[in-house]
Formats: structure tokens, C-alpha cells, sequence
């Protein structure tokens, strides 16, 4: 039996709106793939999932056509599924290791997973049961996916969770970050719903560190605190005519298109000022995420990367869907000088042409500049989306607070931070990482915190 | 819920509005500033912090409307409630005894430099107030700032009232007089600000200046609001809103604050964008 593969919109159309690209799979499609599933008894699947779903049980739920059970199975352990269905980096984890991908036949493990969180959206409207039946008070703080699952988590545990978020909706980078054509909001949205019906109280438009601080939390009867504020702080390339107009971080423009929703301007007052000829510099999944969103706008949307293809970070499938959209790429160039005109804004580019090197401590081929290559890009627009580095507001207004060289907060093994009772995971603590990855943080601090609680009483 | 409790109309086109956020009033400080978001459609834009009354838990917002959020600001109705309001955001002003501090508000800045006055005065400095707009009609919290101020000067540039001219022909004044000015404070236009550094640079006399850059979420997070100081780019928005106004790129602030011209007046026509396809 062959592979079943979700339905695309097809890339000239697509490149013209912003719904999404990939459209899931039928319900004969789901069966399909799931009796594809081998059951092993020793499943690496689950192994290679930072949640550690069992895989292979709601597979079975599925092919035997119990869509409404396969997805109870996949929110035992997982409280996001319909996003993780979309966005998690299945090729590299769980269906990685799956034992068929020997031949290059993996299971659609997410394909799978969004198919049942979507069956039950669709079907009937999402409640969990509120059990918050324990005096204690959780603070949560930041609403991205390390915050939502430690949230749901503390919350299944009967927890009074308060979860506060500085913007002015809930989700974090899923919100502001991620694209609506690769992850609807409308999702993300639903997700948060659920997790509110379990309890959880939502307080948007809160900044830790400045409405209120850490000590005031503790002061307000909070007897734990989960900090997940994530890599929200954009990394500039340090190069003449960065602050030009028309150039933008990846996270300015990532949010005012997808937070702001300023690709239906003017029906929403934030306003993007973008030209014709778009340079996005960056090679990992928010530089194709930019150019992405880019395109939509209709676009010539290059990207400029310092090292080859190989060596690219992002996703091997949204590499193929930004060049099945039209994306150029400019590989082996790094940008040295942005051009400025007379009033301020962009004129161009200059770069350098580089080739690859000895393998660096990243094990990827260091790119080194070809001497006498200089050039000039000719584009009027500069995305910089070279990463994120943690968000320093919170820990700067907590002097008490160890933070490590690199910006991270210190945290000890079970994710407890250097003052009792401030637990801390996802981004603030590894750096700017998957959506999978801090959500299997919040699921460590959640059991940390419950641990934590039950010690100290 | 930031319901309004009292609107005002200080001078043509200027609206003082009184908000319940009792967090913010809570914890506000001069030189603070909020993120507002007029209505659920709306951007996300900073106001200076003009009041705060813990007791009452309502924070005090001057502005001018000069944009589709702050018309949209400035059309909600006693009672209405504004969609999201945080804060407050930004390093406080440092306030201690340093002598004498000139405080400068230009145009709407007027409603921004009378709390910082007020903290300068309370911390028992000498305090000379400026305030500066384009004509009588534009000045106002004139009372509150006399009764604030040790002195205060009014200029308008049309001589409409108090001085004709400019708020640094005040200063050159106090120089000649051989007034001891310890720390400048200026709050305003950018030109304003920028002339203020510019007069005060030769005297070595520290001026403080409080930036308006353009701002998205106001934590950090985007850079939208990037300021060249001492040849070093910093965040508006966390590592400011104040800054020492001898080593502030006004002309790249001046550029930065323009890059929505072209929007900001297609929305005020809601023309449909030329450049943007909808999804």
C-alpha cells in the first residue's frame, strides 16, 4: 500500500491567499494511512516524540474508524494536537524513526494527527472539564506553546492556573509568529478554547516584569510560577543601513501581517510598507515564513542565504512549497551594507559572495567570503530573519533570577529556576527552538511544578 | 475592562481621556507609557502616561489626533470601552534632588512633560517650566504646570500668545541671564527635541529627551521602534522611552517616523490599498 500524501492548493494559487496550503486528508485517506501502520510492539515513534504520544494506539483508533477516541489517546499527552498536526517536524522526529521509513514509506504520523484534532473541531464543539479543585494558585507566564501545555497540564493535575500574556491574544509565537496559510489562528484559537474550559484563567494584555513582578506574583498567593517568554528578542545582522526604513525584523514583520493582520489593511488599521523587490536574509523556517507571507503580497522575493542549500535549517517540505511559489534564492551571499537613499529608505543591497569552508562547531561547512566579490542586490525591502535570542524583560526585572551567558534563564534539572518555586522552560531557556520542543518543556515544568507542590506543603 | 470616564477636550484636535486600568495605575511612573489599542480592529500605538490615580485605579491619557487610532481614540464615548490597554511600559524617568531642571513640552508633549515636572518638583528641585505649541488655541494645562513650576515661560510660533518663537529662545534667555541649569528635559516633536540637544550640546548642560518612535508590541519583541544612540541601535520601547538627547540620531527618528505616511493616509481616506491583496 502506498503512502498517502494530505491535498495541496496548487502553488499559483496559493501564492494569492493566504488560506492554507496544506488541506488534510480525507476521511478514506486517513483510513488508508492508518491500517499502513505496522503496530510494532516496541514503537519508536513514541520514543522520537517529545510528548510521547502513543502513536501507534490512536493510529489504531483511527483505521478502525473511532475518530473521536484516537483523538482522546492524542490529548492524554498532548494538549495542542490540530497544531502540532501542522507544524511540528514529524520527518525529523517521530516518523524519522519510524521503522518503514527504511524504505522511505513512513507513516503520515502528523497528516494523522491533525486529521483527528480536525474530526473533532469540526464535528462538535470542544470542551474539557473544568477540575480545578485545588487551592493552589499557578501562574503561567506567556501563552506560546510551552505556556499553553504546562497551563492544560497543571490544570488536568486540578490546579488554579492563571495564565498571563503581554500581547493582546493568546498563543505567543503561534499567534504572532506563524503564518495563517501554515497554522489558521481560527486553530489556534479553538486549541486556547479548550484549555480555557479546563479552567485555566486567561489574562491577556499583562506584561510580567512590568505590570506586575515576579515577587508581586508571590505576593498575590501564587505558589508557583512557570516562566515561557520565549526567544521573542530579534537578532539584527549589525551591517550599515540597518535601520533604514523598509527594513524589518522578521518578528515586526511576521507580526504586523500575522498578529495585526495587516494583509487586510486598511479593515485593519496596521499598516505594512513594503516595495516591489524583497530581500529576506535567513535560511530557517521564519526566513520562509517571511518570504512566504511576502510573495502573497505579490511580491519578487528573494532569499539570501550565507551558506548552500544543505546547509538550510528550515523544513525540507516548506523549502519545496516556498520554491514551488516562486521564492528565488540567492545562496553562498551574505549581505555586508544595506543602502540608503536620500530619504531614509532602502536602495539596494551590497553583498559578498562566499564558499564553503571546514566544517564549524555546528558541523555544517563554514562559509567564507570570496575575495573581490562584492555586488549589489537590487531590492528596495530587507527582512532580517537570522534568529531570536530569549527575551530579557522578565529576568532584567528580576535581579534575583540566574540567567546563563547566552541570555537563557538558568534552570535546574527538573526546570526550577534559581529562586524556589519559579520554574522556566521552553525558548527563554534553549534559545529559539521547535514548537514540539517547548511544548515537551511545558509538560516537564508542569510535572516539576506538581512535584514542587506537593513537597512544600 | 478600560472603560472611559472622562473626556475632555483640552485644545482643538487635543483629548484627555480618564481610563479604568487599575493595574497600571497601580504601578505608573513619570516618563511611563501605555500600549493602546483603540478597538478590536485596531493597531497597537504608545500614549505617554500624562496621569495615573492609584485610589481611583484610572490612568490619564493626553493625545492628539493626528492618525486613524488616535480619531478612533478620540470618537469613543463616555463609558465606551477601549479595547486593550497595556502597561506601564518603558524605564521610568530617573527622579532625584539634582538642582535645577528645565522641563520642555512642545505641542502635545505639553501633557507629557507635566507629570515628570511634577515628580522633579516633589524630589525638591528648582523646576522652570517651557511649554510651546504652534498658537494660543494649542496651549493648555497652563495652570496646572504654573502651579507645578517655580517659573513657567509659554511661547506659541505666531506670537498668539505668552513669547513669539521657539522653546530654546526661552533657554537662550535663561543662559544669557546666567540662570545655573542643571538637567534639561524635553518632550515633544522631534525638531523640538532635536533643537533643544542642539542648543544645550555646546553648554554641556545633560538634556533628557523622550522618544516617540513607531512601536508594535512594546516588549521587545520587534524592533519597530530601533533608535540610533551613541552610534549604538537600542529598543525604544524597553532600553528607552528617554534618552540622552546629545548622542540621539534625530534624523533617523525623523525618517523612521514617516514610513507609514502613504498608509496612514490611505486610511484616513479608506481607500482600498493599491499595494495589498486581501486572503
Amino acid at each position: 500500500m502506498s503512502q498517502q500524501k494530505m491535498p495541496k492548493q496548487k502553488p499559483e494559487e496559493r501564492v494569492k491567499n493566504f488560506f492554507e496550503v496544506a488541506l488534510g486528508f480525507s476521511k478514506e485517506q486517513a483510513l488508508l494511512e492508518a491500517k499502513r501502520c505496522l503496530q510494532c510492539k516496541k514503537p519508536f515513534c513514541v520514543e522520537g516524540c517529545p510528548v510521547q504520544i502513543n502513536i501507534p494506539a490512536f493510529i489504531k483508533l483511527i483505521a478502525e474508524g473511532k475518530f473521536e477516541e484516537a483523538i482522546k489517546k492524542i490529548k492524554e499527552k498532548n494538549n495542542l494536537p490540530a497544531v502540532c498536526g501542522r507544524v511540528c517536524p514529524q520527518e525529523t522526529q517521530c516518523e524519522a524513526v519510524c521503522i518503514l521509513n527504511k524504505k522511505k514509506m513512513a507513516i503520515n504520523i502528523g497528516s494523522l494527527e491533525r486529521f483527528a484534532a480536525d474530526h473533532e473541531t469540526t464535528t462538535r464543539k470542544i470542551t474539557g472539564s473544568n477540575k480545578a479543585t485545588k487551592s493552589d494558585k499557578v501562574a503561567v507566564v506567556g501563552s506560546g506553546p510551552a505556556g499553553l501545555t504546562a497551563a492544560a497540564d497543571l490544570a488536568k493535575l486540578e490546579y488554579n492556573v492563571t495564565m498571563f500574556e503581554s500581547l493582546h491574544l493568546p498563543g505567543g509565537v503561534l499567534m504572532y509568529g506563524i503564518p495563517e496559510f501554515r497554522l489558521p489562528k481560527k486553530i489556534v484559537l479553538q486549541e486556547v478554547e479548550y484549555i480555557k474550559s479546563l479552567g485555566v484563567d486567561f489574562r491577556p494584555n499583562v506584561l510580567i516584569g512590568k505590570t506586575y513582578t515576579i515577587d508581586e506574583l508571590f505576593k498575590q498567593g501564587f505558589k508557583a510560577i512557570f516562566v515561557a517568554v520565549g526567544a521573542g528578542l530579534p537578532q539584527f545582522m549589525r551591517i550599515p543601513g540597518e535601520n533604514a526604513n523598509r527594513v524589518y525584523s522578521a518578528n515586526e514583520f511576521l507580526t504586523r501581517m500575522n498578529l495585526m493582520k495587516a494583509y487586510k489593511f486598511p479593515e485593519y488599521a496596521t499598516p505594512i510598507n513594503i516595495g516591489e523587490k524583497i530581500a529576506v536574509v535567513g535560511a530557517g523556517n521564519v526566513a520562509f515564513d517571511c518570504a512566504r507571507v511576502a510573495m502573497r503580497l505579490g511580491k519578487d522575493v528573494t532569499l539570501v542565504y550565507r551558506r548552500s542549500e544543505q546547509e538550510m535549517p528550515a523544513r525540507a517540505e516548506e523549502i519545496e512549497n516556498a520554491r514551488e511559489e516562486g521564492l528565488k534564492f540567492k545562496l553562498l551571499t551574505q549581505p555586508t551594507e544595506i543602502l540608503v537613499d536620500d530619504k531614509g529608505f532602502v536602495n539596494g543591497m551590497k553583498c559578498l559572495q562566499m564558499q564553503l569552508g571546514e566544517p564549524d562547531a555546528s558541523g555544517r561547512r563554514r562559509p567564507i567570503p570570496i575575495k573581490n566579490s562584492e555586488f549589489i542586490l537590487d531590492v528596495d525591502t530587507v527582512i532580517v530573519a537570522i534568529g531570536q535570542n530569549p527575551n530579557p524583560l522578565l529576568y532584567k526585572s528580576t535581579p534575583k533570577l540566574k540567567v546563563n551567558e547566552e541570555g537563557t534563564i538558568w534552570v535546574d534539572e527538573n526546570l526550577m529556576t534559581s529562586i524556589p518555586g519559579v520554574f522556566a522552560g521552553g525558548d527563554i531557556i534553549t534559545g529559539a527552538d521547535t514548537v514540539i520542543s517547548a511544548m515537551g518543556a511545558g509538560k516537564k515544568a508542569a510535572a516539576a511544578i506538581d512535584n514542587y507542590l506537593k513537597k512544600v506543603k | 475592562m478600560h472603560s472611559i470616564r472622562s473626556k475632555k477636550i483640552l485644545a482643538p484636535g487635543i483629548n484627555e481621556i480618564e481610563i479604568d486600568a487599575f493595574e497600571i495605575a497601580q504601578k505608573a511612573k513619570a516618563g511611563q507609557f501605555v500600549i493602546v489599542i483603540a478597538d478590536e480592529k485596531g493597531e497597537r500605538i504608545p500614549l505617554t502616561l500624562a496621569g495615573w490615580n492609584p485610589k481611583n485605579g484610572t490612568i490619564k491619557l493626553i493625545f492628539q489626533e493626528v492618525g486613524h487610532s488616535t480619531k478612533t481614540l478620540a470618537q469613543l464615548k463616555l463609558g465606551d470601552n477601549i479595547h486593550a490597554i497595556l502597561g506601564p511600559l518603558g524605564k521610568p524617568t530617573e527622579i532625584k534632588n539634582v538642582g535645577t531642571v528645565v522641563c520642555i513640552g512642545g505641542g502635545v508633549g505639553i501633557a507629557e512633560v507635566y507629570p515628570v515636572s511634577r515628580a522633579f518638583k516633589n524630589e525638591g528641585n528648582e523646576v522652570i517650566g517651557i511649554i510651546g505649541s504652534r498658537s494660543k488655541d494649542l496651549i493648555f494645562l497652563e495652570k496646572e504646570m504654573k502651579d507645578t513650576c517655580d517659573q513657567l515661560y509659554v511661547t506659541t510660533d505666531d506670537g498668539s500668545y505668552g513669547q513669539k518663537g521657539l522653546v530654546t529662545e526661552v533657554l537662550n534667555k535663561l543662559f544669557q541671564a546666567h540662570k545655573h541649569i542643571d538637567v534639561v528635559y524635553a518632550i515633544g516633536p522631534v525638531p523640538m527635541m532635536a533643537a533643544v540637544a542642539e542648543y544645550t550640546r555646546p553648554l554641556k548642560i545633560k538634556t533628557i529627551v523622550n522618544l516617540n518612535p513607531i512601536m508594535v508590541d512594546a516588549t521587545g519583541m520587534c524592533g519597530a521602534c530601533r533608535v540610533t544612540v551613541g552610534g549604538k541601535t537600542y529598543f525604544g520601547c524597553v532600553d528607552g522611552p528617554e534618552f540622552d538627547g546629545h548622542l540621539v540620531d534625530f534624523k533617523e527618528l525623523r525618517s523612521r517616523l514617516n514610513l507609514f505616511k502613504e498608509q496612514e493616509e490611505c486610511l484616513n481616506k479608506r481607500c482600498p490599498s493599491k499595494n495589498l491583496k486581501n486572503g
